[in-house]
């Protein structure tokens, strides 16, 4: 099993966490992973991208040239995203945000409110971890049952109170799919 | 016991490993793509009472490590290309003298202040000695955050054991990709021995002062030294040259290339072989001493190489001279902060297999 997605979306969505977490939580599933990313020099609003691997054998390129999922955070992100999927593939869109599908009619597209779902939390920065709950329920390749503990160390102590809501977010979006 | 896998970045995986091959001064000077590794020895040098100097400049920088290596102590330096390439004059010194250092180029796109995205442009100066005179330096080239630690760990022992700096050539993507990795045994630094051609600690060690200089006047005495440098690289060619072959056995076409290269190579030569076309892929891992005999032991059986880099072509003048003119060479590479895909790769192994 190899997964390959490329995660897109916009400086301050949390793509970036979304992948270091997608494969700190695939490594302790006992994969091999690679996480590359590629953002702006803007603190918020720039491009943010990521090229995520998970895999059960030696991963060779780390680089996400022709992607089994794609997660597409925002509008401006669906040209690159569409481009992106392999023949087939599945494609997340964030649907608070991406208002036009990508032209891709071979691929399987969901449709996921991650914002809306968010807010309904509580707190819409977790948009980011509702899409990673989707994502791992359509593509099998990550369980996510380690986050209980991952979480504890990935966050600086300050937001360690934001550990549950980020929980309820991962399950939200698994839901939204299932 | 064995260590835990943890997630990390190239760039901090140097770092620990450096920390944890007893590493006691680190010298550097920030620049994308290698900041991360300034800063996690910031951290992490200072929080076991060891030196960390963050320098006015590259050359300083190398300088420092001149004086710490001269004391025997392990001593590091990193940076990326324009920065590596103010070190130069301090390694040539470094080589001069015999000193031991580790130096780290975490290498981006050139030339001149070029951009921050992974190139591999900096081949020519890592194994043609980079600075002036008479010299090699070691140069190791990983392919991922594991062996970008194993060989840094590793470098160190090198560097003394061969009296010279060995160069780390990663580049901005090995640096900032995060994989798992396990990390190597701690060193105490205050376990590892003292040297008998340091300066300092005369008295104790009861022998002469020692005088730890690259000059020296007298035309016969510094060709003397100088053949008897080359001596030991005669031995470093013996006894270092690494490389990895992955199904070059029944291959026509063998891809040649190192570090991301060989990553994004290796995707290539599986898409190749699904599709039943014999690729191989010849890896160098010391870039000095290359691996000029295993290259022309696949030559005379009759393979092609296609060489691929991160470059305008610069490893290729190797394959070339390792070949010997018995097969024929081709080049596919992406510059300027670009980085071939699998499927270019590939596309460029199919267009060769029909000629």
């Amino acid at each position: 099993m190899t997964e390959k997605t490329f995660m897109t979306g916009f400086g301050g969505q949390g793509i970036i966490s979304m992948g270091q977490l997608w494969v700190y939580c695939a490594m302790k599933e006992g994969l091999k992973v690679t996480f590359f990313p590629f953002y702006g020099a803007e603190k918020r609003g720039g491009i943010a991208r990521a090229s995520v691997i998970v895999s059960d054998s030696e991963i060779t390129s780390p680089i996400v040239t022709v992607a089994d999922s794609v997660v597409i955070m925002n509008q401006d992100s669906v040209e690159i995203g569409e481009k992106v999927c392999k023949e087939g593939g599945i494609i997340c869109v964030n649907s608070s945000l991406v208002k036009k599908d990508p032209a891709r009619p071979d691929a399987r597209i969901y449709h996921i409110p991650c914002n809306e779902i968010a807010l309904k939390l509580g707190n819409v920065r977790v948009a980011n971890m509702i899409m990673m709950g989707a994502l791992s329920k359509v593509t099998g390749a990550v369980k996510l049952q380690d986050l209980d503990t991952i979480l504890p160390s990935y966050f600086s102590s300050n937001k360690r109170s934001l550990i549950e809501i980020n929980i309820a977010a991962v399950e939200e979006g698994k839901k939204v799919v299932a | 016991m064995a260590e835990e896998i943890r997630l990390m970045k190239g760039n901090e995986a140097i770092g620990e490993a450096a920390v944890r091959a007893g590493c006691r001064a680190y010298f550097g000077y920030p620049i994308t793509p290698q900041n991360e590794l300034t800063a996690y020895m910031a951290r992490h040098m200072l929080a076991r009472g060891r030196t960390f100097i963050q320098a006015e400049s590259e050359v300083a920088a190398i300088n420092m490590v001149y004086g710490a290596a001269s004391t025997g102590a392990r001593a590091m330096t990193s940076s990326s290309s324009p920065g590596v390439s103010l070190k130069q004059e301090g390694i040539s010194y470094l080589c001069g003298a015999d000193l031991p250092a580790v130096v780290i180029n975490v290498a981006r796109a050139g030339p001149g202040l070029g951009g921050i995205s992974p190139a591999q442009g900096d081949y020519f100066q890592a194994t043609r000695g980079g600075g002036h005179g008479d010299y090699y330096t070691i140069v190791l080239a990983p392919k991922g955050v594991q062996e970008a630690a194993d060989l840094t760990y590793e470098a160190f022992g090198l560097a003394e054991k061969w009296r010279m700096p060995v160069l780390i050539l990663a580049d901005g993507l090995i640096g900032q990709m995060m994989e798992g990795v396990v990390l190597p045994e701690p060193i105490d630094p205050v376990n590892l021995q003292r040297k008998s051609w340091a300066v300092g600690h005369s008295v104790e060690m009861a022998r002469p002062y020692n005088h730890i200089s690259s000059i020296n006047l007298i035309p016969d005495e510094l060709e003397a030294m100088n053949r008897k440098r080359f001596e030991r690289y005669a031995q470093i060619k013996k006894e270092l040259i690494r490389y990895e072959e992955i199904e070059v056995e029944d291959a026509d076409i063998v891809f040649v290339a190192y570090g991301t290269s060989a990553r994004v190579s290796h995707g290539a030569l599986q898409i190749a072989r699904a599709k039943g076309m014999k690729v191989g892929l010849f890896r160098p891992i010391t870039l000095w001493p290359f691996p000029y005999e295993q290259l022309y032991r696949l030559a005379e059986r009759g393979k092609r190489f296609l060489c691929v880099e991160m470059s305008m072509g610069q490893m290729i003048e190797d394959v070339r001279l390792a070949v010997s003119g018995k097969a024929p060479v081709y080049f596919y590479g992406r510059c300027g902060g670009n980085i071939p895909s699998q499927e270019e790769v590939f596309a460029e192994a199919l267009r060769l297999s029909g000629k």
